[in-house]
């Protein structure tokens, strides 16, 4: 395990600190959480930033551990998260840049990077959550575009997006894994329609898209008619290998300040507390001790974030959850008041099980792929 | 290094070697000089000390490859005594030391005890394969060593991937229902859970071998206990009544997984350790 970092390393490090000291106090206050204008218009504008400054595509074509660098710095430094980039840059972005034609890149991944596009995921239908490949949005062909007809559910960011990359059923009479395709799909098509969903959290961080007869031009396809599956799973890759690095930097972080909670309010004193606290730091220094592990696997062999992303998830998901409820008991009474910090936090934690691969196929694809247990 | 170990091992203490300890428990001390031979106990010692001039990163994986075989004997002990100890270094000397809440592994076997072992009395001893006794009260030292724990949480390791390895494999071929039984969910689930336990405390072992720093060490401690002691009970429950019996390994791991958690000491120290860095931590 190598826990070193090259000089060129600490080089971008120290650069990254000295940009990110100077330029995040200039930065507008944070929007509100119901505004989505105003919390597109604060996304964009960060990643516009970071383009300016030449950190935006470093995502995608730094090294490994140049992206754990940024994503650590970026995070202990208070940066913005990707907020409403996170699908252009970590999911279509990432698709397009592996599975896209010449035009295509050159179409899509410029506005991403520049904080102009944002992308929305259109893969989860109210029939097909965890059984993704049981999707029924149906595409038929007509002359040169795509006629769509459906409907997709828990769109993130689908209110404000400009592009979706939506995954349709092709061919209905091939076998479920073998008749879908990957589209991008502009939001403002004729026949789209958005309507919000709220969260148990208050906000709506998530919508119910609507498609009826949305025609989309067959040159939006990305990869071949029908191989939108293994299309789709090199993204989905990303999202478990990659999307966690930041996170567990501000998980670190929280578990500071509710330390510092617990001295100022006196919990601190009970052992009890003070125990359930310093499991938890065992739990996420080592967490991000296996973050960088995995990383330097990834430098090595210079592939795309496989299977042990899902272990990741896994344990880290849980973690966190467990972290906003030993928060809540520092806070004691006050952890049922959505003014104070990690209430709303903890309220968020639970979509982490569910999110992106739930924890009970998250266990499968962990017994199935790498412990070769038979299918169920 | 790791693989010369693991071969010897698996040439010379397999399963037949292991169930003849648990009827009489004793070091085997040609083995013990092959270990010797092969640098287990004098790897941290530098080349002019006649040792192979390795680090704890080394040290953690062969003894993760003790642990997974499930090698009885004070290891840690010995390896810790090897410069210091005349004969530790080339398993000679069989040497074993005052541990967490006062117990002595193998005080009979062994030919040196560090730490002050008077009046220890004999203990009966929950594995089979690890006599015990205990020092009284009044003559206890503080903690254990930093490094005896992390040594100590490299071997929960290497039993905690040999109980993952035994649940996988039963779960494969065990048949009911008429189909394996790792194909039912909760049997398969358990078994996931089983390698993410490994994999976190192989990350929080491995990267304490690396730093030596007594906060890493008492979060290697804590996961690694977890992973063997929580791994052995489930793969218990995947060996159904197999696994409740004293012909079946996996009551040697957890017992073995039982003993090895006292070593490192209190558990509340070690969570008080890590509750004390977050003070002192710049987030
Ligand atoms: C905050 C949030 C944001 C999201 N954003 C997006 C997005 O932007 N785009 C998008 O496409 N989707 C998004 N999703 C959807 C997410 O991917 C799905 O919710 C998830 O895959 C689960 O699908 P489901 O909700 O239909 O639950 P179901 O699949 O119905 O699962 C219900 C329960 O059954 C269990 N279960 C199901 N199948 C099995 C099985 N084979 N074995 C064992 N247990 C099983 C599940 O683990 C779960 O406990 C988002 C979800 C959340 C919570």
């Amino acid at each position: 395990m190598d826990l070193a970092y090259s000089p060129e390393e600490e080089e971008f490090r120290a650069g990254l600190r000295e940009w990110l000291a100077k330029v995040l106090p200039t930065l507008p206050p944070k929007p509100s959480p119901d505004d989505w204008p105003a919390r597109r218009a604060y996304d964009l504008g960060w990643q516009r930033t970071l383009y300016d400054a030449g950190y935006a595509h470093v995502h995608w074509d730094a090294s490994p551990t140049v992206r754990l660098i940024f994503l650590e710095e970026t995070e202990k430094a208070g940066a913005p998260y990707v907020g409403a980039n996170f699908v252009g840059l970590l999911h279509a972005g990432p698709t397009i840049a592996a599975e896209g034609t010449a035009e295509q890149r050159a179409r899509w991944l410029p506005p991403v990077l520049r904080g102009e596009e944002v992308w929305c995921q259109g893969f989860s239908e109210p029939g097909a959550g965890s059984d993704l490949a049981a999707l029924r949005t149906r595409a038929y062909r007509d002359g040169d575009d795509y006629v769509v007809t459906g409907s997709k559910i828990w769109t993130s960011h689908a209110e404000v997006a400009d592009w979706c990359e939506l995954l349709v059923r092709t061919d209905p009479a091939a076998p479920k894994h073998r008749g879908i395709s990957w589209l991008a799909m502009p939001m403002d098509a004729p026949g789209v329609t958005v309507r919000p969903l709220r969260t148990l959290a208050g906000s709506t961080e998530f919508a119910e898209v609507f498609l009826d007869e949305v025609r989309v031009p067959v040159t939006h396809r990305v990869g071949e008619e029908n191989d939108g599956w293994r299309v789709t799973m090199v993204t989905l890759s990303f999202e478990r290998g990659t999307a966690f690095v930041g996170e567990v930097v501000a998980c670190r972080k929280v578990l500071g300040e509710v330390v510092a909670q617990a001295r100022a309010n006196g919990r601190w004193d009970d052992p009890g507390v003070r125990r359930r606290l310093g499991r938890l730091n065992a739990e996420f220094r080592t967490l991000w001790r296996l973050t960088q592990w995995n990383v330097s696997e990834a430098e090595s062999s210079g592939g795309v974030p496989g299977v042990g992303g899902s272990v990741f998830k896994l344990r880290y998901s849980r973690a966190r959850q467990e972290l906003y409820d030993a928060a809540a008991e520092v806070l004691g009474p006050e952890g049922v008041d959505l003014g104070r910090p990690w209430v709303l936090d903890r309220l968020s934690s639970l979509s982490y099980t569910i999110a992106a691969g739930t924890s009970e196929i998250q266990r499968n694809i962990v017994g199935e792929r790498i412990l070769g247990l038979p299918k169920g | 290094m790791q693989r010369g170990v693991r071969g010897l091992l698996a040439r010379r203490f397999g399963r037949d070697a292991l169930r003849e300890g648990v009827d009489a428990p004793r070091v085997d001390r040609g083995l013990w000089r092959a270990l010797g031979d092969a640098g287990f106990f004098s790897l941290r010692l530098p080349e002019a000390e006649g040792g192979v001039g390795l680090g704890l990163p080394e040290a953690v994986l062969v003894f993760e490859e003790a642990g997974r075989a499930l090698l009885p004997g004070p290891l840690a002990a010995t390896h810790l005594a090897a410069g210091v100890v005349p004969g530790a270094a080339t398993g000679e000397t069989v040497v074993t030391t005052v541990a967490g809440g006062g117990l002595v592994e193998w005080l009979d076997e062994a030919d040196v005890v560090t730490g002050d072992a008077t009046g220890a009395v004999p203990v009966r001893s929950v594995d089979p394969l690890t006599p015990l006794h205990r020092v009284p009260e009044g003559s206890r030292s503080a903690g254990p060593d930093g490094l005896l724990v992390l040594l100590t949480a490299a071997e929960q390791l290497g039993t905690a991937v040999r109980t993952c390895e035994a649940a996988v494999q039963h779960a494969r071929t065990r048949e009911q229902f008429g189909r394996p039984i790792g194909a039912f969910q909760a049997v398969k689930h358990l078994c996931a859970e089983l390698l993410v336990r490994v994999e976190v405390a192989r990350a929080a072992v491995y990267a304490a071998a690396v730093t030596a720093d007594p906060v890493d060490i008492a979060a290697a401690r804590l996961l690694a206990d977890e992973a063997a002691v929580r791994g052995a009970r489930d793969c218990l429950q995947v060996h159904g009544g197999m696994g409740f019996t004293w012909e079946a390994d996996v009551h040697l791991c957890l017992k073995r997984a039982w003993v090895r958690a006292e070593r490192g000491g209190s558990v509340t120290d070690s969570e008080e350790t890590l509750a004390g860095e977050l003070l002192t931590e710049v987030h």
